[in-house]
């Protein structure tokens, strides 16, 4: 278990107040014009030799995706963009960063920035966080105060600014490129990739994307070391994270723990333990809805970091844990997934904008038992058709669940739907339109 | 599920107030020359806080104006995001979250008090006509569910009886304590901390 002096979210609880005269108490905004003096070959090397991987789901190299940024400021300027635009079902750690250390991020943006070149720095935070980017706009505003931000930004003689800009209520808007779209002013659809946002992003300018929770460990982690970052947790996994534990669980919480804890240990011992006992459980979704479920004997010894997560056909996501005991129907809980996917496709590619609406009807007669058995392959080859066919990652996001759920509850579906459609009795199924024909005097 | 429908009955012309239009004027002045068509989500917001939590048709064609920008590219965006209220809502807007984490801490069960304390369907005006009720996708406050937003407020950890006294409080023109409902400061987990401990409520 990770001590308690390396945590680097001091105040994920709130014990202190957020405010900037309590964030340099915990050591925010020190020494920071040292840190930049040392260059950006040395910030992005340093961070390179933490194995930082980003937060907000995909897990890029941080050190990596800034390197990409042009090194020279060319005709067109570079900009800085923090994703604040948390929706992923079971995800709540970016918004008790922004309610309680908005200073560790406002201090991450300057010294991204500075790596990358960028004077402007857009957070695009989701439109339903207003408070918390009203709190956040208070740092933001202490922080010129101060003179942390604006022309010598906390004596770097680095010029930055930093605007908030709200989403209003559309999940793709995650995706970075539909991100960029929407701070300009358009509807949230994801572009196509190449060209990569690093030399093609907002306003066609070089841009850099990254995550709430990637940025705020980039102060510590240069006031540490690379190597104390990468001492904690295994090779390309380093690290410590916030996880968020919700569902079926005796204590929801967030905590910050070390790149792979044991997923028992975090539900035991964090979390209070399953509604039930351990024994009740049914499954858990390691990282966020997007991530295909675990069943129980995978949640005994499964560890949460990157590479575990893949080895074991599902992925960290964004550590958001929902835990489903065995009070659940599990069927309707993924139908659930299935609608919220529906609901949020940007409509932009085909598969995902039919198959997503496909998958939540489909699962909703599972659900009742109202499908044939055929049918559970059927379904499988609809989420086959859906993943890699799409222009972003959304694709994969919405049909992983659905094959996730049938890799490991494909009995317990077929159990509950033997629906014959040619047997007699059961001849007004809504959906068999030629269900007539059969029918002996029609024949 | 909500769906954008365009309410029949239009006010005539939409204006800002001369506050609004600072706050518009200020926010164009956060993106670079020329890109004045990124405030336009924004200046919907403006809008909609303006003319009591809804856009009317002329309140795009006025923000087109006023950002020289086409007409359709407003709509598009008014349309495209679940956020911006096309018809009138309530006074009081619930909008209670049902995604799967929330749904297995009941939220549905939230659902049902407000489908008997202010109306039966979703998007529609209780009988006093102050409040209306919708369910909507994650609201991200998974580990305080199940949780619901009022107007801009978030009220977590609830339950049928606790979200019944918020209802009747309403209903008399107060506005209750938002924030969790059992006591909890943030997502810490209750009662039994095991991080953290020396800063405990420091």
């Amino acid at each position: 278990m990770l001590e308690d002096k390396d945590r680097i979210f001091q105040n994920l609880y709130n014990d202190f107040g957020a405010d900037l005269s309590s964030a340099k108490q915990r050591g925010d905004w020190k020494d920071t014009k040292e840190i930049c003096d040392k260059g950006r070959e040395w910030i992005i090397n340093e961070i390179k030799t933490s194995e930082l991987r980003g937060r907000g789901g995909a897990g890029f190299p941080t050190g990596l995706k800034w390197s990409f940024a042009p090194k020279e400021v060319g005709s067109r300027p570079h900009y800085l963009v923090i994703n604040a635009d948390e929706s992923e079902p079971g995800t709540c750690k970016d918004r008790d960063i922004l309610r309680f250390e908005p200073h560790k991020l406002i201090e991450g943006c300057l010294i991204a920035s500075y790596a990358v070149n960028a004077h402007k720095c857009y957070i695009y935070i989701r439109g339903e966080y207003f408070n918390e980017g009203q709190k956040l706009q208070t740092a933001i505003n202490e922080a010129y105060k101060d003179g942390l931000l604006g022309k010598n930004s906390a004596g770097t003689d680095w010029e930055l600014d930093i605007y908030i800009h709200y989403g209003a209520g559309a999940y793709i808007c995650g995706e970075e490129t539909a991100l960029l779209e929407s701070i300009e002013g358009k509807k949230g659809q994801p572009r196509l990739k190449p060209p990569f946002p690093a030399l093609i992003g907002l306003y066609g300018c070089p841009t850099i994307i990254n995550n709430v929770e990637t940025i705020s460990v980039v102060p510590t982690i240069l006031r540490r070391g690379g190597k104390w970052f990468s001492s904690l947790g295994r090779p390309k996994n380093t690290g410590s994270k916030i996880y968020c534990i919700s569902g079926n669980v005796n204590n929801p919480c967030n905590v910050e723990e070390e790149m792979g804890i044991p997923l028992k240990e975090l539900i035991e011992k964090h979390a209070g333990g399953v509604i039930g006992g351990w024994d009740n459980l049914k499954a858990v979704i390691p990282g966020g809805s997007s991530m295909p479920l675990l069943p129980k004997e995978t949640c005994e010894t499964i560890k949460m970091d990157f590479d575990a997560c893949v080895e074991n056909k599902t992925g960290l996501g964004t550590a958001g844990i929902v835990v489903i005991n065995k009070d659940q129907d599990i069927i309707k809980c993924m139908a659930r997934i299935a609608r919220f996917y529906k609901h949020e496709s940007c409509g932009q590619c085909t598969p995902c904008r039919e198959g997503s609406g496909w998958m939540w009807r489909m699962l909703e007669r599972m659900a009742k038992g109202e499908a044939t058995k055929d049918e559970v392959d059927m379904l499988l080859d609809v989420t086959k058709q859906i993943e890699g066919h799409t222009i972003c990652a959304f694709g994969e996001g919405s049909s992983w669940p659905v094959q996730g759920l049938i890799r490991n509850f494909k009995d317990e579906i077929i159990e509950r739907n033997k629906f014959d459609p040619i047997v007699k009795k059961q001849k007004d199924i809504p959906y068999l339109v030629d269900q007539h024909l059969l029918e002996k005097e029609n024949a | 599920m909500a769906v954008k429908k365009i309410s029949k009955v239009q006010p005539e012309k939409f204006e800002f107030s001369k506050k609004n239009k600072e706050t518009a004027d200020s926010i164009i002045k956060n993106y670079p020359s020329g890109k004045q068509q990124s405030a336009v989500m924004a200046l919907l917001y403006l809008a909609q806080k303006q003319n009591d939590n809804w856009i009317p048709l002329s309140a795009m064609k006025y923000i087109a104006k006023y950002l020289d920008m086409p007409y359709i590219k407003v709509y598009e965006v008014a349309t495209f995001y679940s956020m911006y209220n096309l018809t009138p809502v309530g006074k009081y807007f619930f909008q209670v979250c049902t995604t799967t984490p929330c749904m297995l801490r009941g939220a549905y069960n939230l659902v049902d008090v407000c489908k008997r304390k202010i109306s039966d369907e979703e998007n529609c005006l209780s009988e006093d006509g102050k409040t209306s009720w919708l369910e909507v996708e994650c609201l991200g406050a998974c580990v305080n569910a199940p949780m619901l937003q009022l107007n801009e407020d978030y009220y977590e950890d609830l339950d049928p009886t606790k979200l019944e006294q918020i209802i009747d409080k309403i209903s008399n023109d107060e506005v209750p304590q938002p924030g969790s409902y059992r006591g909890r400061l943030s997502s810490e987990p209750e009662n039994t901390r095991k991080t953290l401990i020396g800063n405990k409520n420091a």
